[in-house]
């Protein structure tokens, strides 16, 4: 497998649920670190808490698993002591815009070179099956049976408010463009985030009468269009799709080049 | 450093403190009354090239300081109640990963928002009991402005020491209070840091220890470290078995525990009197001012002091062998009484202990404390 080198075999089997999408979602980032050569030395994998969250704990590189939302302050620390490295975030929908969501919103305004994974399932997998922010309206968790009445977040569109300079979105259906996403985001100066949309069949499939993996992995390929295809397409036949693609790429100076320029002024 | 005598404010003392024990990284975020001390080193660190970040809200400083201080640095951050709340989980986490960092606390009236801008010792069993589960905690508290600088160092060092969070309990009035301070670098204490690996074969983070403190290289030093507040194994994956979770919470506190002889530090004061007042932090200057008095009026009263310099943790037999000889122990507090149940624990019905309690924001003056005394006296 592509970027297994990345991976702590010891610690495989993961605690995924069978026709869980996570383990796509880890495999792009593998493989986009392969493709990018990327020695494993020179990464540090931060998560908090949730099933995808479980990430930083599978990889070969240095890691640490952190508290509920949390995971980003953490990341932002260790950027700072190690610049040198490439501080990667695998986080799941709660715990990076629930918990953590005003840690995503500061850490976007900061610029903080950091990359940022969300994988997008809709639901709280660890705790069994809880709405969350992203759980679009009108769908159904164990704490909204009825279907729950609340908005969901637009994460590109929440991101590009706070100041985040590269946000793309992708979904596990789409493979090689994911990939390609996390290689740019991994490049990127400054603080770049990939929204992954993935299945979580056990909990949100099972709730919201979807068939199988397979089934919630057609529905990506069927609701979600890029940007480019998008385009082309009337408002109204916009309105009911997710679109998929790079959204901003942006150069704008990084929390590190900031700090960089201050200390060498001040230390002149 | 050069030598200096001068008037400093407490806060200033602190900053200078942690610069001294080589302070890397620093998060903050603003509160009354400690925020003076995040100002003076937002002034003073980037000049040395270090860190300091204004996060936030203090949940993110905690953890922050958390994965700086993984990643090898020397961290702190200063807070009052509200903020020492917030950043419970954070402190547990640092205790669970081993991670040393220094949270200076400055105290202030509570509950809640309370009294921002006045003076409390009311966070004492927050500091050892604040966050969830059976954990170790070191907790100092100065009682000068001079000690607010060589006890930020060494509360730095007794976190790199054992490798975990450290609490510096002060309080709004020794934060704020300008007085003489002098520091020679000549005397200042030597800086104690963690230990690292130095070979990557067969390396575990938690699998090597030297008197019960693992050995754990430093996040992006590439050996591969794990690191989870999950219960975990030696090679810092979770689990959930019975006996590495077990041996792992009873080494967390053990670390720490069986050095309390060495840790617990106090300053005695007429040792033999009958009338001992155990004190700590600001009160102590109460103390000492009617100790004083009371010496220049041809010393009527028989009372003496143990002056707490280390809260937690706290050896017994110290703390006993120095009341032992006691009629009768006061321990004044700005709290409805908590220190006081520890002395009650530890001396148990052999001798009174009584509580002399002051909340609502004010200290407790030497009159008050003479009259407490005076009370005690006569019955006897």
């Amino acid at each position: 497998m592509q970027g297994e080198q990345y991976l702590n075999p010891k610690r495989i089997p993961t605690i995924w649920c069978p026709g869980c999408g996570n383990g796509i979602v880890v495999h792009a980032m593998m493989t986009a670190l392969d493709k990018l050569s990327v020695p494993s030395e020179d990464v540090i994998f931060v998560s908090g808490i949730g099933c995808s969250s479980r990430t930083a704990t599978y990889a070969a590189c240095d890691n640490i698993h952190t508290l509920h939302g949390r995971a980003l302050p953490v990341a932002t620390a260790i950027k700072l002591v190690r610049p040198d490295k490439k501080v990667i975030v695998m986080s799941g929908d709660g715990d990076s815009l629930a918990i953590g969501g005003n840690h995503l919103i500061h850490a976007a305004r900061r610029n903080i070179d950091l990359t940022l994974i969300i994988f997008n399932n809709s639901i709280y997998g660890m705790t069994g099956g809880q709405v969350s922010p992203l759980t679009p309206s009108g769908k159904r968790g164990t704490t909204a049976p009825y279907g729950s009445i609340e908005e969901q977040f637009d994460t590109v569109k929440l991101l590009e408010g706070a100041g985040a300079s590269y946000i793309a979105r992708s979904g596990v259906s789409f493979f090689q463009p994911t990939v390609k996403y996390m290689k740019n985001a991994v490049s990127h100066n400054g603080f770049a985030v990939v929204e992954v949309i993935t299945q979580c069949p056990i909990y949100y499939g099972r709730m919201n009468k979807h068939k199988s993996p397979a089934e919630m992995m057609q529905w990506q390929k069927e609701n979600m269009v890029s940007l480019e295809k998008a385009e082309k397409m009337t408002e109204e036949e916009r309105s009911s799709k997710i679109l998929m693609g790079e959204f901003v790429c942006k150069e704008k100076p990084s929390y590190i080049e900031k700090r960089a320029s201050m200390f060498k002024e001040l230390c002149k | 450093m050069k030598k200096i005598k001068d008037i400093w404010q407490g806060a200033e003392a602190c900053a200078y403190g942690a610069m001294k024990a080589g302070l890397d990284f620093f998060a903050g975020y603003p509160i009354t009354p400690s925020t003076e001390i995040a100002e003076y080193l937002s002034a003073m660190m980037p000049k040395k090239g270090k860190t300091f970040i204004q996060m936030e809200d203090e949940i993110a400083s905690i953890v922050a300081l958390a994965g700086a201080s993984m990643a090898g640095a020397k961290a702190m951050t200063s807070t009052s109640g509200p903020g020492y709340s917030l950043m419970q989980e954070g402190i547990g986490y640092a205790c669970m990963v081993e991670a040393p960092l220094v949270v200076c606390n400055v105290m202030r009236g509570g509950p809640s928002t309370g009294l921002p801008t006045k003076v409390s010792q009311g966070d004492v069993m927050q500091s050892r009991w604040g966050t969830h589960g059976d954990h170790p905690a070191i907790a100092i508290s100065p009682s000068s402005v001079q000690e607010m600088y060589s006890m930020t160092i060494e509360a730095f060092n007794l976190a790199e020491q054992y490798r975990t969070p450290v609490t510096l309990l002060t309080d709004e009035t020794i934060t704020h209070m300008r007085e003489k301070i002098e520091i020679d670098p000549d005397k200042d204490p030597p800086l104690v840091r963690r230990l690292c690996p130095t070979c990557r074969e067969n390396y575990l983070p938690y699998g090597t220890f030297v008197d019960d403190v693992p050995v754990i290289a430093n996040l992006g030093d590439g050996y591969g470290t794990s690191v989870t507040g999950l219960s975990h194994h030696d090679d810092g994956f979770q689990t959930a078995d019975y006996s590495i979770s077990r041996a792992l919470i009873e080494r967390l506190s053990r670390k720490v525990e069986k050095h309390s002889k060495e840790i617990f530090d106090i300053e005695v004061w007429n040792e033999k009197a009958s009338i001992m007042l155990v004190c700590y932090g600001i009160t102590s200057r109460s103390v000492k001012a009617l100790l004083a008095r009371n010496k220049e009026c041809g010393g009527g009263l028989d009372i003496g002091m143990v002056r707490l310099k280390t809260l937690f943790p706290i050896h017994e037999e110290t703390l006993w062998n120095s009341l032992a000889h006691a009629k009768h122990i006061m321990v004044p507090e700005l709290n409805l009484g908590q220190i006081v149940h520890e002395v009650k624990r530890i001396v148990g019905h052999q001798i009174p202990v009584s509580l002399i309690s002051k909340t609502g924001g004010e200290l407790i003056n030497p009159d008050e404390l003479c009259e407490e005394v005076v009370k005690i006296n006569h019955a006897r």
